[in-house]
C-alpha cells in the first residue's frame, strides 16, 4: 500500500536526499507523522472498516443505554405480556411475530416478552462477556507471550508447551463441564452477573493463547531488532526495553487481535448460552434467544431471525473492523 | 597516539546450540575463536572479513553487549570481560556502537528527538541548555535539520538515517565508536558522505573508532590500521599503507581481489591479478583443522591441515604488520588464482 508522496519512504534513490540542508530550513518545525496517524489515515479511507466501526459504536451504544432504551421504547425484559399471545396457538398475534409500533422486535411466543428489550439487554450480556474476556486474554496474551519471547530459555518452552496444550483442548467441552458445577450466584453478585464473570474468565482463559502465540513471536523478532541492541548497549534495564522499546512496537498486533479474538469470545458465549451454560433464564442473552427459538421456527421464523441476525452483524462489524485495522497497521507497508 | 585504549587476548565467544526440550548443548558456533588485539588511543581500526565470520560479536564482545566465554578485555585500563550489566552501565557513556542496519537501529515508534535524547537520559546526563536544546546540537552535529527532532525514523531515507544513529553514538561523548558495518547498507554516493562525516567527527572529539567492513575498500579510507579476520580469527593485521601494498595473507589478497578498484592508477598488484575467492565461509561450528583458510587457499600444502600458524611478524616486515600464514606471499610473487589476469572478470 502506497503512503502518498508526502513520506520520504524511498526517497533512498536520489542521492540528493541525503543531504539534510537542501530540505528548507526556514519550513517550520512540522511535527512528524507517527505510524499511528498514518495508519489512522489509511483506516478511514477504508469504507468497509469504517463502516464495522460504526456498526460497532452504535452497538456499544445500544448497551450502554439499554436501561434508557428500554424506558422510551420497550417493556422490561422479563413482563408477560399474554394478551399479545395466541390463547390457543401460544404465538404471537399479528404479522412477524408481532411487530408493532409498541413492540419494536415484536414479541416471544407463549409468554409475550418484548423481544426488543431483550436483544437490548442481550447486547449489554454480549459484549461485556466479548470484551472483557478479550480483555482478560490480552493480559495473559501480552504477559506470557511477552515473557516468553523476552526472557526465552527454559521459560519460553514451559510457556509454549503450555500455548499448544491450551490450543489443542476441548474448550467448549470443558466450559460445558466447569460452568455447569459452579454455583448459580457467588461473591454477592446476582446470578447474571455471577454467570457473566465465569464465562468472561472462561473464555478470557481459553482465548490468551491466540495473543500469547503471536505476541510470543513478535517479541522474538523484536528482539533481534538493533534498536533493542541499541538501547541495551545505552545501558537500558530490561523495564525499559520491554515497556518503552518493545512495547509500542507490539501495540499494533495486540490491537489487531484483540479486535479479532472479540467476534470468536461473541460466538462462544452464544454456543454456551444456546447450549444452557450460558446467562442462566430469565436473563437474557442472544445465544439463549436462539436456543428458546428453536421450537419454534417453523412457525414464528422472527424469533429465531432477529437474534440471529444480531449475532451475525454484530460477528460481521468487528470482523471486518479487525481485518481494516490489520491492514491499515500491517507492518510490511510500515 | 601509542597507548592503548582497548586490548583483548584470547578473546572468545562461543554460542551453544541446544537441542530439545531440556536444552542439551549439542555444539557451539565459535563466531570469535581467540583474538588478540589492540586498539591505539585515537586511531581507527578497521577490521575486515566475509560475511559469518564473527565481525559483529567481536564488536559485540568490544562493546560488552555480549560477554566472552574466554579471553580477557581490558578499556582504559580496566577488565570489563566479565563485569555485570549494572557494573558495565556506567562504562557505556565511553564506548558507543554504531549499527548496520539503518532501518531495524532506531525505533520506529520514537521521534527522532527521543532517539538521541535517549541515552542522555539513561544515563542521567544533566543537560543544562535542556533536552531539546542538546537533541538539536547533536543533530546540527551530524548534518540533520534541528527543526526535524519531532519527526519519525520512517521520514528519513538511509543516509539520514544512519546520521541520526552516529548522533545517539555521540550523545555520551564516548572514547571509543564501534561502527558495525555503518554504511554497508547505503548507496555508494552516500557512503563516502557518511564516512567523511565520521572522519570530521573523529577529529572534532579526539574519538577512536573500530570500523567494521565487509570490504577492504571501505576501510581504506578512514583507517589507520586495519585487521583482517576469517573465521573468528585474525589472520592479518598491518598499518594501512602497509597492508594494502605488501599484503602477506592469501586470504587478504584474495579479499583484495574481489573488490574492483575504480582508479586504476592506484590499483594494487593484487587487483591486477585478479585472485577471485571461490566458494563459502566453512561451518564455525566445526572450522577445519590447522589454517582455517586452507579449504580455499591456493597454496595450503600438508602442514596448514596439521599445523595453526601463528599471528607473528615475518622477519622483512614492520613490526606491527603480523600475518597468521605458514607460506605468506612474497615479494613479486606470481599469485595463481583460478583465473587469469587476462580473464575480464
Ligand atoms: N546470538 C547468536 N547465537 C548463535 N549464533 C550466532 C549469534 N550471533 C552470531 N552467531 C553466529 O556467529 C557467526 C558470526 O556472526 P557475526 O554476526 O559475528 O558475523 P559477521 O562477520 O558480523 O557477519 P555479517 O557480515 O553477516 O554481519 C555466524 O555464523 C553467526 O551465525
Ligand atoms: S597457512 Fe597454508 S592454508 Fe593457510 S593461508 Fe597460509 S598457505 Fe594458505
Ligand atoms: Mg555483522
Amino acid at each position: 500500500m502506497s503512503l502518498g508522496p508526502e513520506t520520504s519512504l524511498h526517497d533512498e534513490s536520489t542521492p540528493t536526499a541525503d543531504a539534510a540542508q537542501e530540505r528548507d530550513t526556514s519550513e517550520k518545525a512540522i511535527a512528524g507523522r507517527s505510524l499511528k496517524q498514518i495508519a489512522w489515515r489509511r483506516l478511514k479511507k477504508d469504507r468497509v472498516a469504517v463502516g464495522g466501526g460504526i456498526v460497532i459504536l452504535v452497538l456499544i451504544a445500544i448497551a450502554i443505554l439499554a436501561p434508557l432504551l428500554i424506558k422510551l421504547l420497550g417493556h422490561p425484559f422479563d413482563e408477560y405480556h399474554n394478551d399479545k399471545i395466541d390463547p390457543t396457538l401460544s404465538l404471537p398475534l399479528g404479522k412477524l411475530g408481532g411487530i408493532s409500533k409498541d413492540f419494536l422486535l415484536g414479541v416471544e411466543p407463549v409468554n409475550g416478552r418484548d423481544i426488543f428489550s431483550r436483544i437490548v439487554y442481550g447486547a449489554q450480556t454480549t459484549l461485556t462477556v466479548a470484551f472483557l474476556s478479550a480483555f482478560l486474554s490480552t493480559i495473559l496474551g501480552v504477559l506470557f507471550g511477552m515473557s516468553a519471547g523476552f526472557l526465552g530459555g527454559w521459560v519460553d518452552s514451559v510457556i509454549s508447551r503450555i500455548m499448544d496444550f491450551l490450543l489443542a483442548f476441548p474448550q467448549l467441552l470443558f466450559s460445558i463441564a466447569l460452568v455447569s458445577v459452579l454455583p448459580q450466584s457467588m461473591l454477592g453478585f446476582n446470578t447474571r452477573w455471577s454467570r457473566t464473570i465465569v464465562l468472561i474468565v472462561v473464555i478470557g482463559f481459553f482465548g490468551w493463547p491466540y495473543i500469547g502465540r503471536i505476541v510470543r513471536g513478535q517479541t522474538l523478532s523484536l528482539r533481534e531488532r538493533e534498536f533493542v541492541e541499541a538501547s541495551r548497549s545505552l545501558g537500558a534495564r530490561s523495564p525499559r526495553i520491554l515497556f518503552r522499546e518493545m512495547l509500542p512496537n507490539l501495540a499494533a498486533p495486540i490491537l489487531v487481535y484483540t479486535t479479532l479474538i472479540i467476534p470468536t469470545n461473541i460466538l462462544t458465549e452464544a454456543a454456551l448460552s444456546f447450549l444452557g451454560v450460558g446467562i442462566p433464564p430469565p436473563y437474557p442473552s442472544w445465544g439463549g434467544m436462539l436456543s428458546d427459538a428453536l421450537q419454534f421456527y417453523r412457525y414464528d421464523p422472527m424469533f429465531m431471525i432477529i437474534p440471529g441476525a444480531m449475532i451475525f452483524i454484530t460477528v460481521l462489524a468487528f470482523n471486518l473492523f479487525g481485518d481494516g485495522l490489520r491492514d491499515a497497521l500491517d507492518p510490511k507497508a510500515r | 597516539m601509542s597507548e592503548n585504549l582497548l586490548e583483548v587476548s584470547g578473546l572468545e565467544k562461543h554460542f551453544p546450540i541446544t537441542k530439545g526440550l531440556f536444552r542439551r548443548q549439542v555444539g557451539a558456533v565459535r563466531a570469535v575463536d581467540g583474538i588478540d588485539l589492540q586498539v591505539r588511543s585515537g586511531e581507527t581500526l578497521g577490521l575486515v572479513g566475509e560475511s559469518g565470520c564473527g565481525k559483529s560479536t567481536t564488536g559485540r564482545l568490544f562493546t560488552r553487549i555480549l560477554e566472552p566465554t574466554a579471553g580477557k578485555i581490558v578499556f582504559d585500563g580496566k577488565d570489563i570481560s566479565h563485569k555485570s550489566f549494572s557494573q558495565m552501565r556506567p562504562l557505556r557513556r565511553d564506548v558507543q556502537m554504531i549499527f548496520q542496519d539503518p532501518y531495524s537501529s532506531l525505533n520506529p515508534r520514537h521521534t527522532v528527538g527521543s532517539i538521541i535524547a535517549a541515552p542522555l537520559q539513561i544515563q542521567s546526563i544533566p543537560t543544562p541548555q535542556g533536552l531539546k536544546k542538546a537533541v538539536q546540537e547533536l543533530l546540527e552535529l551530524v548534518g540533520l535539520n534541528p527543526e526535524h527532532y519531532n519527526r519519525y525514523p520512517h521520514e528519513f531515507s538511509g543516509g539520514q538515517r544512519q546520521r541520526i544513529g552516529i548522533a545517539r553514538a555521540l550523545a555520551l561523548r564516548p572514547k571509543m565508536i564501534v561502527a558495525d558495518e555503518p554504511v554497508s547498507a547505503l548507496d555508494v554516493s552516500i557512503q563516502a558522505q557518511v564516512v567523511n562525516l565520521l572522519d570530521d567527527l573523529q577529529r572534532e572529539f579526539d574519538l577512536t573508532y573500530v570500523f567494521i567492513a565487509h570490504d577492504l575498500s571501505v576501510v581504506r579510507h578512514i583507517s589507520d590500521r586495519v585487521a583482517v579476520m576469517y573465521l573468528g580469527k585474525v589472520v592479518e593485521i598491518a598499518e594501512r599503507d602497509e597492508l594494502y601494498k605488501n599484503p602477506r595473507h592469501p586470504y587478504t589478497v584474495a579479499l583484495m581481489s574481489a573488490v574492483p578498484v575504480p582508479d586504476p592508477a592506484r590499483r594494487d598488484r593484487a587487483q591486477r591479478e585478479r585472485v577471485l575467492l571461490t566458494g563459502d565461509v566453512p561451518s564455525p561450528i566445526n572450522p577445519p583443522s590447522g589454517c582455517r583458510f586452507r579449504t580455499r587457499c591456493w597454496k595450503a600444502q600438508d602442514i596448514c591441515a596439521t599445523e595453526e600458524p601463528p599471528l607473528v611478524t615475518r622477519l622483512e616486515d614492520p613490526e606491527s604488520h603480523q600475518t597468521a600464514c605458514h607460506f605468506p606471499i612474497v615479494e613479486d610473487e606470481q599469485v595463481v588464482g583460478r583465473r587469469p589476469a587476462s580473464t575480464p572478470a
